[in-house]
């Protein structure tokens, strides 16, 4: 089936507003948000594109672009760096297009770039979500339905204080309502920021919705549509979460520790989650540490106790330190006799000795980059 | 274009006394210390050292090896001028010949070496486990206005006689050299480091391939030839770990040595050793997992007991087993139960549930790659 979506391209949106995720998107966007250890969360979206055989990606950068070319750079970590097609970025609009909220203005000021790609279909992808996904399904969903739009949906894991947008569906997939909630309800059919249509549709409907005023693609242009278009939803049963707010990134990166998801997400012949290529050295343990239900990227060192915790590249644990429900991000120092338990440390944090923080399951304590206690 | 340094690196040999490891791998792509490959260390101080072009002679099983090695772009040596070249055996309008020696290895390939016309070239091999800051030997390699400079390190007394070992004077001049002496007159061995000057290093593989008795080595051959002439040879002591792990035994103890609490290299440090990477998760450590005095890679799964051991990339240690004093390679499998001690367990081997495999320091067990060892399969001793 690759050769079949070799005609899709891709763009990934990293424009999205954040305002539940706090100090983890002060300085970044939720795409570059570290996951699971190694990842950024646009690993997933990106490599859920490369593995379903797209070979054409734009990506849609935000202002605040800097972690996400020093993750991406060429693209060769995706194998996308190439002579033909590959990565591309899409910088955000410039002044000529005017001030204007909202995603459409950066879609209409790249038009020029997706009417030029050889492709027939647009595969849009908001990397905010974590999901291991195979889009040649949707593809042929998307001709067989004879959809204008499909849109990817999946019910939410759990109540979500974030606005989504929600569907109702027939059993065929065809989409009988559509609309904008302002927190999510444990079990609704939400959007997972996934859409696919023809080209020439998907740019006539931004050329339409940007000049008619429209700011916003899913309620400017998407539910618009709804009225006169055929929108089909087709419902991803994979494991997925959007990462929206600091319980749902902490709960998604306390979720990997399932080895049934863990072997999902990343362990499945030809799909792998692409990343950026680090040299680290593989993880020590030393002599007598205690480490169970847990993640650990290498470049770590154990010597304390770990349980039930997700441990970035370079993380250390000295001696009698305990980390307990925890995300401990790159680099950060968790030292003797230290203890945390349900936080999330974001990199290069240093927990001192014999200092202890506790936050909840169900409210993580969060500690800000380069923050010594 | 010409270039200052070129490296030569020798990796075809088949490494036969690495047994089962070696039945389908070169010996220079053997897994090491998890996550490395035993090439990833010459290849890495290559790019350390500035050195930008480095031809890979395979010979032997060459597939993963090449495979490996790729572009050279894992360890930035893949530059628009420089990079890495893969050179096995060719044929040419004077027929085909295999490697006949280190030295005809490279005598095969004095085309390469003209078309990158080098000052120097630098000779090494795939079969040893050392960092090395080759630009310094090169410098020492100036400075004595030598024709060729061989990279020594001390070696205990007793062990000497199974080294080429080097008399020198007091600058360093080699004035003698043997292969294998029965009762050492130094413990200078050579570490199978070469620095020639490119037209003298010409000159005597030329000669030596013209001599139908020799068996073009370099040890053997070359460095003697270039002695008798009386040419500027001179030693370069190295002080610092360096292993040559061409047996069963001294494989394991090399990647023992890593376990130790300081480790003899810091292998992700500044001068960090590069590998291919693969892109597979962090491991994960069950819930009923004991980890201790261990190396981990990424990919791999603990679910029972590793106490002073080695886990590779995509390993899987079922419940309830136990791994002790051993080096797991790449997606090998170790079933619930099952006892693993003083091994090396072979790359997608599967030990059984139930099943052992045991050795001794002295006799390491081992399994070869993709071998499958049931519980009825008593212990299992092969040694190296």
């Amino acid at each position: 089936m690759r050769q079949k979506v070799n005609y899709v391209m891709g763009l990934v949106d990293l424009q999205q507003d954040s305002p539940l995720l706090g100090e983890l998107t002060k300085r970044r966007t939720i795409a570059s948000i570290p996951f699971a250890g190694r990842y950024r969360i646009i690993d997933f979206a990106l490599s859920s594109m490369v593995n379903s055989g797209i070979r054409d990606v734009g990506i849609l950068l935000p202002e605040k672009s800097r972690p996400i070319l020093d993750h991406l750079r060429s693209g060769k970590d995706w194998d996308l760096a190439r002579h033909h097609k590959g990565l591309a970025y899409l910088p955000p609009a410039q002044a000529e297009i005017g001030k204007r909220d909202g995603d459409i203005k950066n879609y209409y000021a790249n038009l020029d770039f997706i009417e030029a790609s050889l492709s027939d279909y647009v595969l849009l992808a908001r990397a905010d979500s974590v999901y291991n996904m195979d889009f040649n399904p949707i593809l042929r969903f998307h001709q067989n339905t004879g959809a204008d739009i499909t849109m990817v949906v999946s019910p939410a894991a759990h109540d979500d204080p974030y606005r989504g947008i929600v569907v109702k569906m027939a059993a065929n997939g065809l989409v009988e309502d559509i609309f904008v909630k302002p927190s999510l309800k444990k079990g609704d059919m939400r959007a997972l920021g996934v859409y696919l249509s023809r080209k020439s549709d998907f740019c006539a409907g931004v050329r339409e919705t940007y000049e008619h005023g429209g700011s916003d693609f899913r309620v400017d242009m998407v539910m618009k549509a709804f009225e006169s278009k055929k929108i089909y939803a087709y419902e991803h049963k994979g494991f997925s979460r959007r990462i929206c707010s600091m319980l749902a990134y902490y709960e998604t990166n306390i979720a990997m520790l399932d080895p049934d998801i863990w072997y999902e997400m990343f362990m499945q012949e030809g799909r792998p989650i692409f990343t950026k290529a680090k040299d680290t050295a593989p993880v020590r343990y030393k002599e007598s540490p205690r480490v169970v239900n847990s993640l650990v990227a290498n470049g770590c060192e154990i010597a304390g106790t770990v349980e039930n915790s997700v441990l970035f590249r370079g993380v250390k644990v000295e001696p009698g330190a305990v980390v307990r429900d925890s995300v401990i991000m790159q680099g950060s120092v968790i030292q003797e006799d230290a203890r945390v338990r349900c936080v999330v440390c974001d990199k290069n944090v240093i927990i001192s000795s014999g200092k202890s923080i506790e936050g909840a399951p169900t409210y993580p304590v969060f500690v800000g980059k380069n923050v010594r206690i | 274009m010409k270039i200052n340094c070129l490296a030569m690196i020798l990796a075809g040999g088949q490494g036969s006394r690495l047994g089962p490891l070696t039945k389908n791998i070169a010996k220079p792509a053997v897994p090491f210390g998890g996550k490395y490959r035993i090439i990833d260390f010459p290849l890495s101080n290559c790019a350390h050292s500035g050195i930008e072009r480095v031809g890979v002679l395979t010979q032997y099983r060459p597939f993963a090896l090449h495979n490996y090695v790729g572009n050279g772009n894992a360890w930035d040596l893949d530059g628009r001028t420089g990079g890495v070249y893969i050179l096995p055996p060719y044929a040419s309008a004077h027929g085909a010949d295999w490697y006949k020696g280190t030295a005809d290895a490279i005598y095969q390939n004095l085309n390469f070496i003209e078309m990158s016309d080098p000052n120097y070239v630098l000779i090494l091999s795939g079969d040893h486990i050392y960092t090395m800051d080759y630009s310094k030997m090169l410098d020492s390699h100036r400075r004595n206005k030598a024709d060729a400079t061989i990279a020594v390190i001390e070696v205990p007394w007793g062990e000497a006689s199974r080294f080429g070992i080097m008399e020198t004077d007091d600058d360093g001049r080699i004035t003698k050299f043997v292969e294998k002496p029965k009762e050492p007159k130094s413990n200078l061995a050579s570490m199978g480091i070469y620095i020639f000057s490119t037209a003298y290093l010409k000159r005597f593989l030329e000669e030596d391939a013209k001599d139908e008795m020799s068996e073009h080595d370099f040890g053997k051959n070359i460095i003697p030839e270039m002695l008798a002439e009386r040419g500027r040879l001179f030693s370069y002591p190295f002080e610092g770990y360096w292993k040559d792990v061409g047996t069963i035994e001294s494989l394991w103890q090399a990647n023992m040595d890593f376990l130790a609490k300081r480790p003899p290299i810091d292998i992700g440090g500044e001068w960090r050793i590069s590998s291919a990477n693969q892109p597979v998760p962090p491991h994960y450590i069950g819930a009923n997992a004991k980890v201790a005095q261990s190396i981990v890679n990424e990919g791999s799964m603990v679910f029972g007991a590793v106490e002073h051991s080695i886990i590779s990339m995509g390993v899987r240690v079922d419940e309830g087993a136990r791994v002790t004093d051993s080096v797991i390679l790449p997606h090998a499998y170790i079933g619930a139960g099952a006892v693993v001690d003083h091994a090396i367990i072979g790359s997608r081997s599967v030990v059984s549930a139930g099943a052992r495999v045991v050795g001794r320091e002295d006799a390491i067990a081992v399994t070869g790659d993709g071998e499958e060892v049931l519980p009825e399969t008593d212990e299992r001793r092969q040694v190296g």
